[in-house]
């Protein structure tokens, strides 16, 4: 196991230095020069020079790759362009605000999502499965946008339900008032997707071996599903939770921008509509290593829990 | 002559006669060709070419909600219409423009220079700084010149399915959206599919370094969430018009094509009838796109057909975020971006329209890819 975490280790190092590379390759080269955006219209040439100078643009592009290189390894990428507040400032103080929104989101959605799983695979293959699988595909087709105009219209401006917009101090406030409805737009939002695929999980399992045994044996189809299939079907469940994480992160960013929750999803979609890019460069590095970090604890864990599976 | 029951029928014709026992494949297959179609015409400039047009009132309300009462002084009064012109190019307001308001920055702009002769304009003095939207900047001003605006009497008190904030018909602009984000997901996934099957093909039947590299940019890519890919570029890239984000989505959009047609070209590489191929001399270009693409293509049109519904998706986010088509262009997602705003007033028709034809296509079009996928499977019990 140890081998294999090291192993797994040292094969993220060229993923890192290619995302590096496409990072600084898109931002540096492609990007260009941001001087005269960022001087403004009536700016003067020495102005725009200052600030060239000021983002280290006027050098030359190796040394500009290897103060990006410095600056991923030891995490710090300086200040916002526009507010000038220091990057890793930004993510600490708007993790708090996204976790507390997409926590208790991803807790639920599995829940549910697994639950009504194992209801249409009960019923596999008849209308009330077929039926349901087809309101999923709808369900899936209508963007993410309708769904939060239409539920923060009727469900927060109409009937009074819920806040609007908005963001408190207090965790609990956060929590107990500001986040319900997101979570709750959220929910209905990830619960045809879910649905899906759980299902998928689910009915790869009950077509084994073991499942026609135990139904052999005289066990009832309550005990079957939920003893012997929810078992083995969690492993895949969970590793893709798990695996995901980051990019449900990420994923909330509609929300945010729709309830004005202070999140880092909020952070990027300003961050770009600014040309903010210190702290587009940083969200995507961070991000790549979230991501490879959470792929290798999900496999791990899949390890963990299905002994057949062997690591190589 | 062999008995007909002993003759092999292809792949294709087994997969069509699969899918036309389908009843929900046929009917979603048969709303996708009515929208290509629509897309077509639209394209053509045979419907919709008048979507930009101002014909109605701001507001109008659709024909069959406008006239369902008439109120009770007997004046046919149009619900949720504005009479009043919300925003028009040359009309003048009935109060005068102030003059004689305090300006805070003054001294600052005439340091600067900002200030000419005439108080309105602003330019800048410096000869040598570049404005960044000139460009966009007269090429806007050029097309309000040419465009015609029709004065508030002439226009219609309701229209078809009701008008926006500026009068333009609903539905014309439904329908040229759908042009828009439906080819637009076309083209990105058409650009992602032959990206990923290219690479996919070399990376799988070569292997070595060209298989190294092409992995190496797989996770690379896959590293990073497409969103935030989608973002960053779109960031860069700053918007320049639909042409971007076809490229942009077909860039970020390959890395699952290249994964599946990889496995099929590692599985396909040593099987007998590739060998025997070989073994006739056919080069190895030939036995890779003449004899192996063909027995891959049911995964590539699979992949061809997901891709497409995502890249739909993509770009109406991406429109509603102001990433995507520039402002002369309309796509489901500028107009829910205007729905938004239109829904405080209560107004709902243009919503309803995007919602309703983005719906339609999309689960058809998802429903037609599960069927598809369904066909091409022989495994799958039918």
């Amino acid at each position: 196991m140890a081998a294999y975490v090291i192993r797994r280790l040292w094969q993220m190092l060229p993923t890192m230095a290619g995302v590096v590379l496409l990072v600084f390759f898109l931002f540096n080269w492609v990007g260009g020069d941001p001087a005269y955006v960022l001087a403004g219209l009536f700016s003067s040439q020495e102005q725009i020079a200052s600030i060239r100078k000021e983002l280290g643009l006027d050098e030359p592009m190796w040394r500009q790759l290897l103060i990006f290189v410095k600056q991923v390894i030891s995490f710090d990428f300086g200040t916002s362009w526009t507010t000038g507040e220091k990057v890793s400032q930004i993510f600490a103080t708007r993790l708090p605000a996204s976790l507390t929104v997409v926590a208790p989101l991803l807790v639920i959605e599995t829940m549910i999502g697994v639950v009504i799983a194992i209801a249409v695979s009960w019923v596999r293959g008849s209308w009330i499965d077929r039926s349901v699988m087809i309101v999923c595909t709808t369900a899936m087709s209508i963007s993410i946008l309708v769904f939060i105009i239409v539920g923060q219209y009727l469900l927060a401006y109409r009937l009074n339900w819920f806040p609007v917009q908005g963001w408190g101090e207090s965790f609990t406030t956060n929590l107990f008032v500001y986040a319900p409805l997101p979570i709750l737009l959220g929910l209905m939002v990830s619960i045809a997707p879910n649905t899906r695929l759980f299902r998928s999980f689910i009915l790869d399992e009950i077509d084994q071996d073991y499942v026609r045994t135990a139904r052999a044996k005289g066990m009832n189809e309550a005990r079957v599903m939920f003893i012997h299939v929810l078992r083995n079907a969690l492993i895949p469940v969970i590793t893709f939770v798990i695996s995901n994480l980051p990019g449900l992160l990420l994923g909330a960013f509609l929300l945010e921008r729709f309830f004005g929750i202070p999140g880092v999803g909020r952070e990027i979609i300003l961050a770009v509509e600014r040309s903010d890019f210190p702290v587009i460069k940083a969200v995507t590095v961070y991000v790549a290593l979230a991501t490879m970090v959470f792929n290798l604890i999900g496999d791990l864990l899949y390890r963990l829990a299905d002994p057949r599976i062997q690591l190589k | 002559m062999t008995p007909a029951s002993y003759q092999g029928r292809s792949v294709w014709s087994l997969a069509l006669e699969r899918f036309l026992a389908d009843r929900v494949a046929v009917i979603s297959a048969a709303i996708v060709v009515m929208g290509l179609l629509t897309v077509l015409a639209s394209a053509l400039d045979l419907v919709a070419s008048q979507w930009s047009q101002e014909l109605a009132v701001g507001h109008a309300p659709p024909h069959w909600f406008a006239h369902d009462e008439s109120s009770s002084d007997g004046q046919a009064k149009v619900r949720g219409a504005t009479t009043r012109p919300i925003a028009t190019a040359g009309t003048s307001n009935n109060a005068p423009t102030p003059c004689d308001v305090l300006d805070p920055i003054e001294s600052e702009m005439r340091q600067v220079g900002g200030y000419s002769s005439s108080q309105a304009k602003l330019t800048p003095s410096a000869a040598d700084v570049q404005d960044p939207i000139a460009n966009e900047l007269s090429l806007a001003s050029k097309k309000l010149a040419q465009h015609r605006t029709i004065p508030m009497a002439e226009r219609a008190p309701s229209a078809a399915w009701g008008a926006d904030k500026w009068g333009r018909d609903v539905l014309d602009k439904t329908i040229k959206a759908a042009e828009t984000s439906i080819l637009v997901g076309l083209c990105a996934a058409l650009i992602a599919t032959v990206i990923g099957s290219l690479l996919g093909a070399f990376s799988g039947w070569y292997g070595g370094w060209v298989d190294d590299l092409s992995n190496w940019i797989y996770n690379v890519l896959n590293a990073i969430p497409s969103i935030l890919l989608i973002l960053a570029i779109a960031a860069v890239l700053d918007s320049k018009g639909v042409l971007s984000i076809v490229i942009i989505l077909g860039v970020t959009g390959w890395t699952g094509v290249y994964r599946l047609v990889r496995g099929e070209y590692l599985k396909h590489r040593d099987r007998d009838y590739v060998r025997a191929a070989y073994a006739i001399g056919a080069s190895p270009l030939r036995r890779m796109f003449i004899h192996v693409l063909p027995n891959v293509s049911h995964v590539i049109l699979v992949q061809f057909s997901l891709l497409t519904v995502a890249c739909i998706k993509a770009e109406v986010i991406l429109s509603f975020l102001g990433f995507g088509v520039p402002v002369d262009g309309v796509s489901w997602g500028t107009m829910l971006t205007e729905a938004q705003n239109d829904l405080l007033l209560g107004i709902w028709w243009q919503l309803a329209a995007a919602t309703l034809a983005m719906g339609l296509f999309v689960t058809a079009l998802s429903l037609l890819t599960d069927a598809l996928r369904d066909a091409l499977d022989p495994k799958l019990t039918h």
